[in-house]
């Protein structure tokens, strides 16, 4: 890391302790969605086509404020409304940004056939590599999060950077430096985790919303996109939200065991039938003209 | 007048017509592609297939179609030799003296007819294997278009893809072991389509037997051809 430049360890001839020494730093980067202080404006999802070169697309109508179905392949970072009745009766109406939650354990990666297609940076971000992308969209299965998604035109796999251009620059992501009510954060793991806790416990002891809690699923070894949820016991009411993501056990199962057995089964297979041509060789075909070869 | 249609001339038979061969090779061509490329999806320290085969982004593309040969091929192989690869009360005696046949002790197995019953399970093993193949090919040919609540047909065919590929690997690593080198003479059968009558005789008795009962009556009637069946073994 460059910033690792910037830490002084010993110094030479030096009187007295060494300035910043002990000083612990953490690169990690992770991005904090405040649901509870959205008022879904949009400008992030304005702000992300505006970074990343993209021009609008056609929205689609479902009675809702929602822009469209789902993130798309060139609209990376997408409000998601739910109207939502609480128990009570009185309806909520939620809404949270949706785009890349850059696992620490991510499906996609582990999926991957292709070589260098995704890289997983030190600073928690999950890049796609375009130019090593092979199309074969393996990584759509194994998100756990409907996030990669397939270009009909390019026939590759585009997603949410985190702005990793502009964080590896020393700025913020595009949707971060837009919003306008300061729901969205940006920092480091641990800070954006206790601020987030932070705001949960404001939420549960100040503002009556008792299940208020933060979201950073530990099935897919945490997130560097992390969410205040008024009901973390309830994620799938924004939008979708999975309870308890994780790398598909279908991807490990075909990852893991599956693969190992099978090299060994093949190399196995290849082995054996040497084996045999060594011990037994070719069938001899006996010279039975009595049968009918008159030759 | 009997049409001859399995003896030849110069003392040999037609084990394979040009339409099967044609089929074979169709099939076979096409598998050995799909082997190929997706071996370098398989695993990274094989990915270097898929450079040979001109990139990755061009194997993914070729793969499904290359499959879509192959499930054709094997399709038509149903079509033509499904009814022979039926299996028949023998078959289990064949199976129960299955290591003499290992050991190439053949004089101890029972008769086989035109297809011994391993060649009747590697039929069937590509059949079954390739219809899964062909159905979850599909679903991993076009991921985005299954939409996220069928998301489990996608997590089902990425596992069961690979696992039906491994079962046709196994049958095929034996299926060219003994087409080429362990049985002599079954490579050329497959490619000019004949063999020789010990060649018959000896691999596939009861399928030769009825071949020459069939046809070898009309010995004598063509003297062009070779005399063949037990009653012309003694006189030449």
């Amino acid at each position: 890391m460059s910033q690792a430049a910037t830490e002084i360890v010993r110094i030479s001839g030096h009187a007295g302790s060494v300035p910043g020494a002990g000083l612990n730093r953490e690169y990690t980067v992770c991005k904090l969605v405040d649901t509870t202080t959205c008022i879904g404006c949009k400008a992030c999802e304005v702000a992300c086509l505006e970074w990343n070169g993209y021009t609008f697309t056609e929205t689609s109508f479902d009675n809702s404020y929602q822009t469209m179905p789902e993130t798309a392949w060139n609209y990376w970072n997408l409000i998601k409304f739910n109207e939502y009745e609480r128990d009570d009766g009185s309806l909520m109406l939620l809404m949270r940004k949706d785009q890349c939650m850059h696992c620490a354990d991510p499906g996609c990666l582990a999926a991957c056939p292709s070589d260098a297609a995704i890289v997983q940076y030190a600073n928690g971000i999950v890049d796609f590599q375009e130019a090593h992308c092979i199309g074969c969209g393996y990584c759509l299965t194994g998100c756990p999060f409907n996030i990669p998604k397939f270009s009909p035109t390019a026939r590759k796999v585009f997603k949410c950077t985190l702005c990793n251009d502009r964080v590896s620059q020393g700025l913020e992501p595009a949707c971060i430096k837009t919003c306008p009510t300061g729901c969205l954060h940006f920092g480091t793991k641990a800070e954006m985790k206790e601020l987030a806790e932070t705001r949960a416990k404001q939420l549960r002891e100040n503002s009556g919303y008792r299940d208020a809690g933060v979201y950073d699923p530990s099935g897919v070894g945490g997130t560097h996109v992390i969410y205040v949820l008024h009901d973390a016991k309830n994620p799938e009411a924004y939008g979708g939200l999975p309870r308890n993501p994780r790398v598909p056990l279908m991807v490990r199962l075909w990852k893991h065991p599956l693969k190992w057995i099978g090299n060994l089964g093949m190399i196995a297979g290849v082995l054996g039938v040497f084996v045999h041509y060594l011990r037994f060789g070719p069938k001899a075909v006996k010279d039975d003209r009595p049968q009918g070869d008159t030759r | 007048m009997i049409r001859q249609k399995y003896l030849l001339p110069d003392g040999r038979v037609l084990r394979y017509s040009f339409h099967e061969r044609l089929v074979h090779w169709m099939a076979g061509f096409s598998y050995l592609y799909l082997l190929l490329s997706g071996l370098a999806f398989w695993s990274p320290w094989l990915f270097w297939i898929a450079i040979v085969l001109g990139g990755g982004t061009v194997a993914r593309e070729l793969h499904p179609w290359f499959g879509l040969v192959f499930a054709i091929a094997v399709l038509l192989m149903y079509g033509m030799w499904g009814k022979q690869m039926r299996e028949t009360p023998a078959d289990k005696r064949w199976w129960e003296s299955i290591r003499y046949y290992i050991r190439n002790e053949d004089d101890k197995m029972p008769a086989a007819d035109r297809f011994n019953p391993g060649q009747k399970l590697l039929f069937w093993g590509f059949l079954v294997n390739g219809m899964l193949l062909l159905l979850t090919g599909l679903v991993l040919w076009f991921p985005q278009y299954i939409p996220w609540s069928l998301r489990v047909l996608r997590l089902i065919s990425i596992f069961l893809h690979p696992v039906c590929a491994l079962f046709t690997i196994a049958l095929f690593i034996i299926h060219v072991y003994m087409g080429t080198a362990m049985e002599r003479g079954a490579f050329g059968s497959v490619i000019r389509g004949d063999v020789s009558r010990a060649w018959a005789n000896h691999h596939h008795h009861s399928w030769f037997q009825q071949v020459l009962r069939e046809e070898g009556a009309t010995v004598g009637s063509q003297p062009n051809r070779a005399p063949a069946g037990p009653q012309s073994a003694t006189g030449k």
